[in-house]
């Protein structure tokens, strides 16, 4: 166990009901924004939890990822307000610009592109966040000008 | 002496549209012109009005700067904060010392959002300083916890999380229940599409949920409470860190508060994208780390919840009202609303409608008022068509219907639900049939595959829409669909599938005759439809400028340039629009109806 991941979950107590906030937290720490197999025994170890079970919860929620992905992972709004305000010509940019399809990362590692549900910020719509970030009213060239700075900003 | 005051939103809508570099622009401009002891600059939470952001109101003033972008700046500071001339170009509408003259805001009642963009929600000073934790202290210094729960109950409030259950009488439940410890929990998983009321209360007024959760414990008798958050929310998450933090220094959460018996804590629990945990029992596996289905019930949360313990569970905005009812009385917040639907309830009103951002309006305002008076009505040259209420779960009202009062029971009378309080308009651009598999796409989706009437049933009522919007429904699909709406609202588990038929149910009910021209004339009449729409050239607007023709992506269009007039191939033709958006002469036209 690195020093790293050791640390993390020392962060927490041992009580299953911290599960999914212990896994958000090795998750972030992979630069590939993933669960590896040896994290889910960690955390099964930690909380004292068959590791069945963990692999279970982790299949339920679609945060996490058994699959490595980019160090930025972009999600952009699906949901009615952002399509009728056009989330669909942003995906498509996006598509473009990155070169890959949803669900696909870049061969640079950076960026993994994905769909989500509503981000509660319709006010805005469309939407996408980049990581935790959010970014509205979005149009193909708003969307060059962040993808940009994001790269720029390493 | 600070004479003017700055309140900048920085919800995360006006976050996303540039806020913060906003604010940099103004304390720089601020600090070179010598004014940084006259001016204070507050973050505030959401305002409302979202697309209009970044926002920034001046007081006192009553000025709503809008659209802001950090070059406008310098100007506001050196006109407006220096020689006291607001910058007109930059206004939303003329100054309005009182906010309340503004038409968007004429018709709210702000009780649950009264914070939100008045004070800054990460200073609990601000908070205390207009009255917060003073129901709090009221409540364990005055009262007993069967007195509070009188007092709830009394006000007539109901869960603001969809079902409306009567929040008294579900405190009471708690009470009575047999077990311990007993816990508190607060559901801001907002999962529904379209909502962002609850995003806008934890990041823009985070202590009045906070406030509202220890005032339940105390009548419930609970010492813990977590707070179980959407992962898509990490500015709310940071809000409630601070609050939370904040409030335990100043011992407003903690071991015995306000010097009483009274001990209670809060935790944050983070979900990880799973819509079917904001379900109560659901939410609840989720807390406790195992995957978030729902189960049946009862055994309700009430007496079996949170590690099979008693656990009052109820939604951000049900919290944000309680400081309210203690500090004004039941009988105040029961006089606002309807026979059954007491206070106010915040809506996202979004689509097409002028007025777009969060509302807060008293129950039992019609949704004419809702739509027309503060939203403003359909943008100009457009017929409203229906208005979509209550999430991916609620129903499509059509104009006929606009004068039913907002309220639980009517809603539901005609098919539609409160639900978290999403509104959409739509306009005679909409097609129903698209509507309703829109939003079955998403439910469907989000179905967690625990009982066979969701799972199966929505897919296969999603599999005959596609088929008619394909062109290829039969009259007895229509017959179908009733049929297995009815079937999966009787037979599902939980809330998600019980609803989940609404929007199919709703449209077939109030627009049958669009799903008829799908079936019978084989044409979707609102053009959206792509199987059942043609696009045509009108010969004589034509101007054979060669743009559609290099526009489209199948070579469908036919022409020589300068020599019109140019043609479409129908049966090589896609209907991705993309000649009709070329055409700077509007001579392409979409025609519902396939070409025949
Ligand atoms: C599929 C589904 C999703 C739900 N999502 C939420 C939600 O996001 N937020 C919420 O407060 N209640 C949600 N509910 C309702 C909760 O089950 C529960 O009724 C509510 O939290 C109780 O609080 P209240 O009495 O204050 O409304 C959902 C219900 C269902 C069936
Ligand atoms: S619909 Fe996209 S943020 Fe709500």
């Amino acid at each position: 166990m690195t020093v790293e991941k050791k640390a993390i979950l020392q962060k927490f107590p041992r009580s299953p009901d911290v599960l999914l906030s212990l896994l958000h937290a090795l998750q972030r720490t992979n630069p590939q924004n993933y669960l590896t197999q040896e994290d889910l025994k960690l955390a099964a170890e930690y909380l004292g939890l068959p590791l069945s079970r963990v692999r279970d919860a982790v299949s339920f929620y679609t945060m996490f990822s058994l699959k490595p992905r980019g160090r930025h992972i972009i999600r952009v709004c699906e949901s009615p307000n952002c399509h009728l305000a056009g989330a669909w010509s942003v995906v498509e940019e996006l598509k473009k610009t990155l070169g890959i399809e949803v669900g696909q990362t870049t061969p640079d590692g950076l960026f993994t592109l994905e769909l989500t549900s509503c981000l509660g910020a319709c006010g805005v719509a469309p939407v996408m966040m980049v990581d935790d970030e959010v970014f509205g009213n979005l149009t193909p060239e708003r969307v060059r000008e962040i993808l940009r700075g994001i790269r720029g900003a390493g | 002496m600070k004479r003017l005051f700055l309140l900048l939103c920085s919800g995360s809508a006006c976050q996303s549209s540039g806020a913060l570099a906003v604010k940099q622009a103004l304390v720089e401009a601020i600090t070179e012109q010598g004014l940084t002891e006259e001016v204070q600059i507050v973050e505030t939470g959401c305002m409302g009005p979202c697309e209009l952001g970044p926002i920034l109101l001046v007081y006192p003033d009553g000025v709503y700067y809008v659209r802001l972008k950090p070059a406008d700046v310098r100007e506001i500071v050196t006109e407006h904060f220096l020689k006291g001339r607001p910058v007109r170009r930059l206004l939303w509408t003329a100054p309005a010392p009182e906010p309340r003259t503004i038409p968007f805001f004429a018709r709210q009642m702000k009780i649950v959002l009264g914070n939100c963009g008045q004070i800054d929600p990460e200073k609990i000073e601000e908070y205390i300083a207009v009255g917060g934790y003073e129901a709090l202290a009221r409540v364990l210094t005055e009262m007993t916890p069967e007195e509070v729960i009188a007092e709830i109950t009394r006000s007539g409030l109901r869960g603001r999380g969809g079902a409306g259950f009567p929040t008294g009488k579900k405190w009471q439940a708690v009470r009575e229940a047999r077990g311990n410890p007993k816990y508190v929990i607060c559901n801001a998983d907002e999962g529904d599409p379209g909502a962002f009321m609850d995003r806008a209360i934890l990041e823009g007024d985070p202590h009045s949920v906070l406030e509202g959760m220890a005032i339940a414990a105390y009548a419930v008798g609970a010492e813990k409470g977590y707070i179980y958050v959407r992962a898509e929310y990490p500015l709310a998450v940071k809000r409630l860190e601070v609050a939370i933090a904040q409030a335990r220094k100043m011992g407003l959460l903690g071991p015995r508060i306000f010097e009483t018996d009274f001990s209670f804590d809060i935790e944050l629990r983070m979900g990880a994208g799973a819509f079917v945990c904001g379900e109560e029992t659901a939410l609840i596996a989720s807390i406790e780390g195992k995957r978030g289905e729902p189960r049946p019930r009862p055994p309700y949360p009430a007496t079996f919840g949170l590690f099979g313990k008693p656990t009052l569970i109820n939604n951000v905005e049900t919290f944000a009202n309680v400081r309210h009812i203690i500090l004004r009385g039941a009988d105040w917040f029961a006089n606002i609303g309807t026979e059954t639907s007491k206070g106010t309830k915040v809506f996202a009103l979004a689509g097409q409608v002028k007025n777009t951002g969060l509302v807060e309006v008293p129950m039992g305002i019609t949704l004419r008022e809702l739509i027309f008076g503060v939203g403003g009505g359909v943008p100009e040259g457009r017929r409203f068509k229906a208005v979509q209420i209550g999430g991916p779960s609620g129903g499509c009202l059509p104009e006929s219907l606009l004068d039913v009062p907002i309220d639980y029971e009517s809603l539901k009378k005609y098919g539609a639900i409160m639900g978290s309080g999403g509104v959409i308009v739509l306009d005679d651009t909409s097609c129903m049939v698209n509507v309703a598999k829109f939003f079955l796409e998403f439910t469907a989706d989000e179905s967690c595959g625990k009982c066979v009437p969701c799972r199966v049933g929505l897919r296969l009522m999603l599999s005959i829409l596609e088929r008619i919007a394909r062109g290829e429904g039969t009259e007895e699909d229509l017959q179908q669909l009733e049929d297995i709406g009815h079937m999966i609202q009787s037979t599902a588990l939980c809330g998600l599938g019980q609803t989940a038929p609404n929007p199919v149910l709703s449209t077939l009910r109030y627009f049958r005759e669009e799903y008829l021209a799908h079936i019978q004339e084989k044409a979707c009449p609102a053009g959206v439809c792509p199987a059942l729409i043609h696009y045509e050239i009108q010969g004589e607007l034509c101007r054979a400028c060669d743009l559609c023709r290099r526009a489209c992506p199948t070579g469908a269009v036919q022409g020589t340039p300068r020599n019109p007039p140019y043609s479409i191939i129908q049966d090589r033709c896609i209907r991705c629009g993309a000649c009709l958006e070329a055409c700077p002469f509007g001579a392409v036209v979409k025609i519902p109806g396939r070409k025949g």
